[in-house]
């Protein structure tokens, strides 16, 4: 039957191509990594597929952790060149890339981005403070030197400033980056604001134990982990308007017409106030490349030296204008990649 | 009935006197049951057909309005100094002025725009380019590059309006919902409403959309579906060229060869387990197989295919052989009876007999595998990688590239309620296509399918 004999030719055609493109080599950037820088980088590489002769890079996402787990998979053709993060890399990440020969890694931070707290924009309006968030979702709260289960019910019960209205939080999952700055800046704040924690090691715990007990949030349903994307956090506040939710700030002003955002310590989250460091809770976004793809996956220094030019990542550029806040020391970073210094050399 | 019984029945119904045009209690209740049970039945299909009807009005609702783009007709100075400043035409030198330095022109041609409309605005010039996708400047230079003789002339363009002004004049965006927006303001949309009706704003139908690629988070309204579908017909080219000829074979040789023992009992129960295992199981197949040890590219439409291929594999090989089943024996008997070999029976008059039932088996299995978005999520196929139109057949395999499923899954994540609508969109061409393969498998099987 010459139909038999077509689509077996054809299969065999098409074995032959994929045995020449293992050979052929790769002629685009891929990146993978955090779901926060994914926005970011995809206007780059936009940007960077446009005015350059190289194709658009390919940008995935999938969390810090995972982008970074691939990224010290190994060197080669067949692994990514850049992982995005939104928190930098772990001592233990930097480890397992040199047991995998990834041992030049260049370290580049893009700039700084906001984390918000909104809630549904026809319900109350709320000012907090870290404390506020510590004594809504800490686990257990320390009452007279015992480490009591945590009573509060209604955000009243926790300030009397703020609207009676039952707690329920959508806090980012463990995956991601974001939750590590929650934990750090929010948690951990409000729980050395409280005297909470002095109070815990009054009680004989350690300081290490004392900082896992504060940032150890309850588990009887009022704090969620959202491990997807803004997009659930901000389905679960539609579903449930007493519902506040923990943003990035450019998701935020891309949905204003859905979310108002809360104040922290009286401050609103803006471009600005992130930048002059009014605004507590903001955290460093990065991305790694793997100096070893350098000058061998053809577009790879452009796009890394494009991605922090002044025109993209400065304060009046395209990233900006998306929510990033642009880093004031972006002149020492552009000399850094441009020069390929590894973090070794820092 | 026996005699007896009827005999025994007969005395008693004349004793009663009952007729048997007049129903008793027992068959009244007997028919009442019946009542009750087609009324099960029918409010069942009504529930299904109100949840169908349902699912429709908001696939429509919401997706329609990804049909339709709105765009605004600028006329551009591309002045010289700015673009080309020796002035010699040297297309090297010009591709040196980069997106950015075409920005201050759009500005200045907005300006132009409203001015020539007799507009007033207390905007400033750098605001009114809100009003604009940030791909009209690449436009603007792809013409520019295209045809240096432009520079120095005023040219018309057709630009994309931003996704904010797109999305007012779709009744997505109002001004009460801009209060807080920095993206665009209220004084934006009066020009708008101005500059629609001297036509110089138009909502069209958006082609772009459905033969477009994937655009950045911060332009929703350049984004398309068609290099995301290139990627799923590359894809299913894989699957229909690997799983069709080793599905087939397979088929027939356990339908027609095979020895009935052990081995292939335990075969054939596989291939049944294999059917319903889920498909994410396939994608790390994928990934460990094909990527991690055969070191195939990655995000790559080649491994798409091979995976569903996998996953389409046991749907076919099961319709195969029940097409294969339905050729009566006798088909065979006869073709062995006159001399034919077992392979020439198969061959010349079984196959061909079973064709129409495993063509529509297949078509199925393929809409079954265009539809699948889990295991693409781990072969990388799903993030901002549908940018670029494959460079002929061998890139369309092997080029980075992401599929309609993939693309809306993709879509429905990001930010800017624009894209929300985009995935709408999306999948009501993903549903066109499926129609159309389950349209095609009808139409086979009506017009080929043969009953003994």
């Amino acid at each position: 039957m010459s139909f038999v004999k077509m689509t077996a030719s054809t299969a065999a055609i098409l074995a032959a191509t994929a045995g020449a493109a293992a050979a052929q080599g790769r002629d685009n950037v891929q990146v993978a990594g955090s779901s926060t820088v994914l926005p970011y980088a995809s206007i780059v590489a936009e940007a960077f597929g446009e005015n350059f002769d190289f194709p658009t890079p390919v940008v995935e996402s999938g969390g810090s952790s995972a982008g970074l787990a691939r990224f010290c998979e190994g060197v080669g053709e067949n692994t990514i060149d850049i992982a995005n993060a939104s928190r930098a890399i772990r001592e233990g990440e930097i480890e397992a890339c040199a047991a995998n020969g990834v041992n030049e890694i260049i370290e580049v931070r893009i700039g700084y981005d906001g984390i918000v707290f909104a809630s549904d924009i026809d319900g109350e309006t709320f000012a907090f403070t870290p404390a506020d968030w510590y004594q809504a979702l800490a686990a257990e709260l320390p009452v007279d030197g015992e480490m009591v289960a945590n009573p509060n019910t209604s955000w009243a019960e926790v300030n009397a400033d703020l609207p009676d209205q039952e707690i329920l939080a959508f806090i980012p999952g463990t995956k991601h980056g974001t939750r590590e700055v929650f934990e750090e800046k929010v948690l951990l704040a409000g729980c050395e604001e409280t005297g909470a924690m002095q109070a815990m090691m009054d009680a004989g715990m350690d300081e290490d134990a004392a900082e896992e007990a504060c940032i150890d949030t309850r588990t009887d349903g009022v704090s969620v982990d959202i491990d997807g994307d803004y997009t659930e956090t901000l389905a679960r506040i539609e579903a449930n308007p007493n519902g506040i939710g923990v943003f990035g700030l450019s998701f935020y002003e891309n949905n204003t017409d859905s979310l108002q955002v809360a104040t922290m310590s009286g401050v609103e989250p803006s471009t600005e106030t992130i930048a002059s460091g009014d605004y507590p809770v903001s955290r460093p976004l990065y991305f790694y490349i793997k100096k070893a793809h350098l000058g061998v996956i053809p577009g790879l220094q452009e796009f890394a030296e494009f991605f922090v030019a002044d025109e993209i990542a400065g304060p009046d550029g395209p990233l900006s204008a998306y929510g990033l806040v642009a880093d004031p020391e972006l002149a020492a970073t552009q000399e850094a990649v441009a020069n390929g210094t590894t973090m070794d050399a820092m | 009935m026996t005699d007896i019984t009827d005999s025994a029945a007969q005395p008693e119904r004349r004793e009663t006197g009952r007729s048997i045009l007049e129903a008793d209690a027992r068959t009244k209740k007997r028919n009442r049951a019946e009542t009750r049970f087609k009324a099960y039945g029918i409010a069942a299909l009504g529930v299904g057909g109100l949840f169908l009807i349902a699912l429709l009005w908001a696939i429509l609702s919401n997706g329609l309005t990804a049909f339709t783009q709105t765009y605004v007709q600028l006329d551009v100075p591309l002045i010289e100094e700015k673009l080309d400043k020796d002035g010699d035409r040297d297309p090297a030198k010009i591709a040196k002025v980069s997106t950015f330095g075409y920005n201050p022109l759009i500005e200045q041609a907005l300006v132009e725009l409203v001015e020539r409309e007799g507009l007033e605005t207390e905007l400033e010039p750098k605001a009114l380019t809100k009003m604009l996708s940030g791909a009209a400047a690449a436009d603007i230079r792809d013409r520019v590059l295209a045809n240096p003789e432009l520079i120095g002339q005023t040219v018309s363009f057709e630009v994309l309006a931003s996704s904010r002004v797109d999305g007012y004049l779709k009744g997505r965006v109002s001004r009460e919902s801009l209060a807080r927006d920095k993206n665009l303001d209220a004084e934006h949309l009066d020009l708008i409403d101005a500059l629609q009706q001297t036509g110089a704003v138009e909502k069209r139908f958006n082609w772009a959309f459905i033969t477009g690629a994937d655009a950045s988070d911060s332009r929703p309204e350049q984004a398309g579906i068609g290099v995301a579908m290139l990627g799923s017909l590359f894809m299913m080219l894989v699957v229909l060229v690997l799983s069709l000829p080793i599905g087939v074979a397979a088929s027939i040789y356990l339908e027609e060869f095979a020895p009935q023992n052990r081995l292939t009992d335990l075969i054939e129960v596989n291939i049944s387990n294999l059917a319903a295992v889920p498909s994410i199981v396939f994608g790390i197949l994928g990934l460990a197989v094909f990527i991690q040890f055969m070191h195939l590219p990655q995000s790559a439409p080649l491994v798409g295919g091979l995976v569903l291929t996998l996953m389409t594999l046991p749907t076919i090989i099961i319709s195969t052989r029940a097409a294969l089943k339905a050729v009566p024996p006798s088909i065979r008997d006869a073709a062995l009876g006159v001399g034919a070999s077992k392979m020439q029976s198969v061959m010349h008059h079984v196959l061909p007999l079973a064709m129409p039932g495993i063509l529509t088996g297949t078509i199925l299995g393929l809409a079954q595998a265009l539809g699948e978005t889990a295991p693409l999520l781990l072969i990388g196929m799903v993030g901002y990688i549908a940018t670029n139109y494959p460079d002929g057949v061998a890139e369309g395999f092997l080029a980075p590239n992401s599929a309609m499923p993939a693309q809306i899954y993709e879509w429905a994540k990001r930010a800017d309620p624009a894209f929300y609508e985009r995935a709408w969109g999306g999948i009501i061409v993903l549903l066109v296509f499926l129609l159309a393969m389950n349209l095609l498998a009808i139409l086979l099987r009506r017009r080929f399918e043969r009953r003994w």
